[in-house]
């Protein structure tokens, strides 16, 4: 497992050779910012110091913004021909898929952090929960991995970065909308009550809105990590293939 | 020190590899020869566990690749076709990487491995360089660099000189000599010159199968007086 080190530091500097991650830190910063203080998302209109109209677009803007991030993992790798120089180094399929995808999740976790300087203001103007800002920052760190796991998975299935990305999108769009009523109402006039509940479990909204009430509970965490097991373990078995 | 049997891969309704079987001890200097498409490169990475084998075994110093792919591939220093690299990373990024896979943590070992690297394959002038703005015969000698780096005992080198310059070429296969006596080498290459300069062995391979497997001197002397190309073009008729 020590061969993860170099991966991760190789991934993780490579976001920052390149524009990208400059380009991609500050898009993330601006939209997400931008729609807390839109007429949606109320910020200042709420009335309650806190930043719940800033994590409530989240699940959103991760659905478009992780895919950018994992799009590349694989399929870049896969276009440029570097997979054949990676996979005849010392290293097992295992720690590369971990080296990167932790390199990525790190990345994300980065850009999430980096809206600190709203929560500040927050605490500047008023007098916020900061217990349930921390747990929100876990769940958003946590919901990111979740995705980041959908992502690396398609982005191992294809060299084509767009499949890769609109793959990816479709995906994670079909887990935040399973945790829509509506979306789970048409489901349970077609499938059967139980399952359609169920389906419902798979939902990142579901399991991120208790996090932004101040409540870590194990079931949540127990389920982004196990999504990222899953979707990380498929990875190994892609590249395998 | 690399025993090849029986290996075959298959792509579809094509058989890449149709048996290949041939044992290289250390020493030697194979070279692979045959017309494109031949399945040269792919027998290549099968035995550096990129591809996995339909049917066969390859075995470097004694460990079968698919058996312990992490040990096979620490001996190997292996130069894919077309020298891929990361291209956003420097030169001397690129091949710290290596070294850092490669096991060679400590910042004194590390230099001193990408140092000798850059050495050997006169890389010193774009050391600070992206590779991505190198021209193709340095980003070719990078990949070289980066097969070398850990001073394998087992070299397989797909094109070599493949968009070097007369010099380099020259470079390369001087370098490549001197370094064989105590490895194992096997280098791919369509400049049939090249192995009568360099190989002691020389290995033809046509259609997925190997059809000639014997010394420089042996492959001429099929055909007295005869250019090489010609032995050559005889011996791959099946692939025209
Ligand atoms: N991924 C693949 N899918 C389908 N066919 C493939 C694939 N890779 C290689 N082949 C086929 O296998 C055969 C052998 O290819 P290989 O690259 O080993 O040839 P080569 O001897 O290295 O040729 P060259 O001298 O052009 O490099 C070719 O017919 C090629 O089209
Ligand atoms: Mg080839």
């Amino acid at each position: 497992m020590r061969q993860i080190v170099p991966i991760f530091k190789r991934e993780f500097l490579g976001y920052f050779r390149s524009p990208v991650a400059y380009v991609f830190l500050i898009a993330f910063l601006v939209i997400s910012v931008s729609l807390a203080f839109s007429r949606y998302g109320g910020f200042f209109r709420a009335g309650v110091a806190g930043m719940e109209s800033y994590f409530t677009f989240f699940p959103w803007l991760f659905m478009f913004i992780v895919p950018a991030v994992g799009m590349r993992l694989w399929s870049e790798e896969k276009r440029a021909g570097t997979v054949e120089l990676l996979f005849t180094l010392p290293v097992t399929t295992l720690e590369a898929v971990l080296g990167k995808f932790l390199a990525g999740w790190a990345f994300l976790a980065l850009a999430v952090v980096l809206s600190f300087p709203m929560a500040l203001t927050v605490g500047y103007l008023g007098d916020p929960d900061w217990g349930v800002i921390f747990t929100t920052y876990v769940g958003a760190i946590l919901m990111a991995g979740g995705y980041l796991g959908v992502c690396a998975l398609t982005s191992a299935l294809t060299k084509n970065q767009v499949i890769s990305f609109v793959l990816s999108l479709g995906v994670c769009a079909i887990l935040l909308f399973l945790g829509f009523s509506s979306f789970t109402d048409t489901l349970e006039g077609v499938l059967p009550m139980a399952f359609a509940d169920a389906l419902a479990n798979f939902s990142f909204i579901t399991h991120f809105d208790a996090f932004t009430k101040g409540i870590i509970d194990p079931k949540d965490v127990i389920f982004f990590l196990s999504l990222m097991g899953f979707t990380l373990f498929l990875n190994v078995v892609a590249l395998e293939r | 020190m690399i025993e090849v049997k029986g290996l075959v891969k298959t792509y579809g309704p094509k058989r890449a590899v149709d048996g290949v079987t041939f044992t290289v001890k250390r020493g030697d200097i194979l070279g692979f020869l045959g017309p494109n498409g031949a399945g040269k490169s792919t027998t290549m990475k099968m035995i550096t566990g990129f591809l996995r084998p339909d049917a066969g075994t390859a075995k470097v110093d004694g460990v079968d690749v698919t058996v312990d792919p992490v040990a096979v591939k620490s001996k190997l220093g292996y130069l894919p076709e077309s020298a891929p690299a990361y291209p956003e990373m420097t030169v001397e990024e690129f091949l710290g990487f290596i070294a850092d896979v490669r096991g060679f943590r400590s910042p004194d070992a590390k230099a001193a491995q990408v140092d000798r690297a850059i050495k050997l394959t006169h890389l010193n002038p774009v050391r600070k360089q992206t590779i991505e703005t190198l021209s193709k015969g340095f980003k070719q000698r990078v990949g070289f660099a980066q097969a070398l780096l850990h001073d394998p005992a087992v070299l397989i080198l797909d094109e070599p000189t493949d968009g070097l310059d007369p010099n380099q070429k020259n470079e390369v296969r001087s370098l490549i000599k001197s370094m064989a006596v105590e490895k194992a080498v096997i280098l791919s290459t369509h400049i049939l010159e090249e192995v009568d300069a360099i190989c002691n062995r020389v290995i033809i391979i046509s259609q997925g199968k190997v059809v000639a497997d014997e010394t420089p001197t042996q492959l001429r002397a099929r055909k007295p007086g005869a250019r090489i190309d010609e032995i050559f073009r005889e011996l791959t008729r099946g692939d025209i």
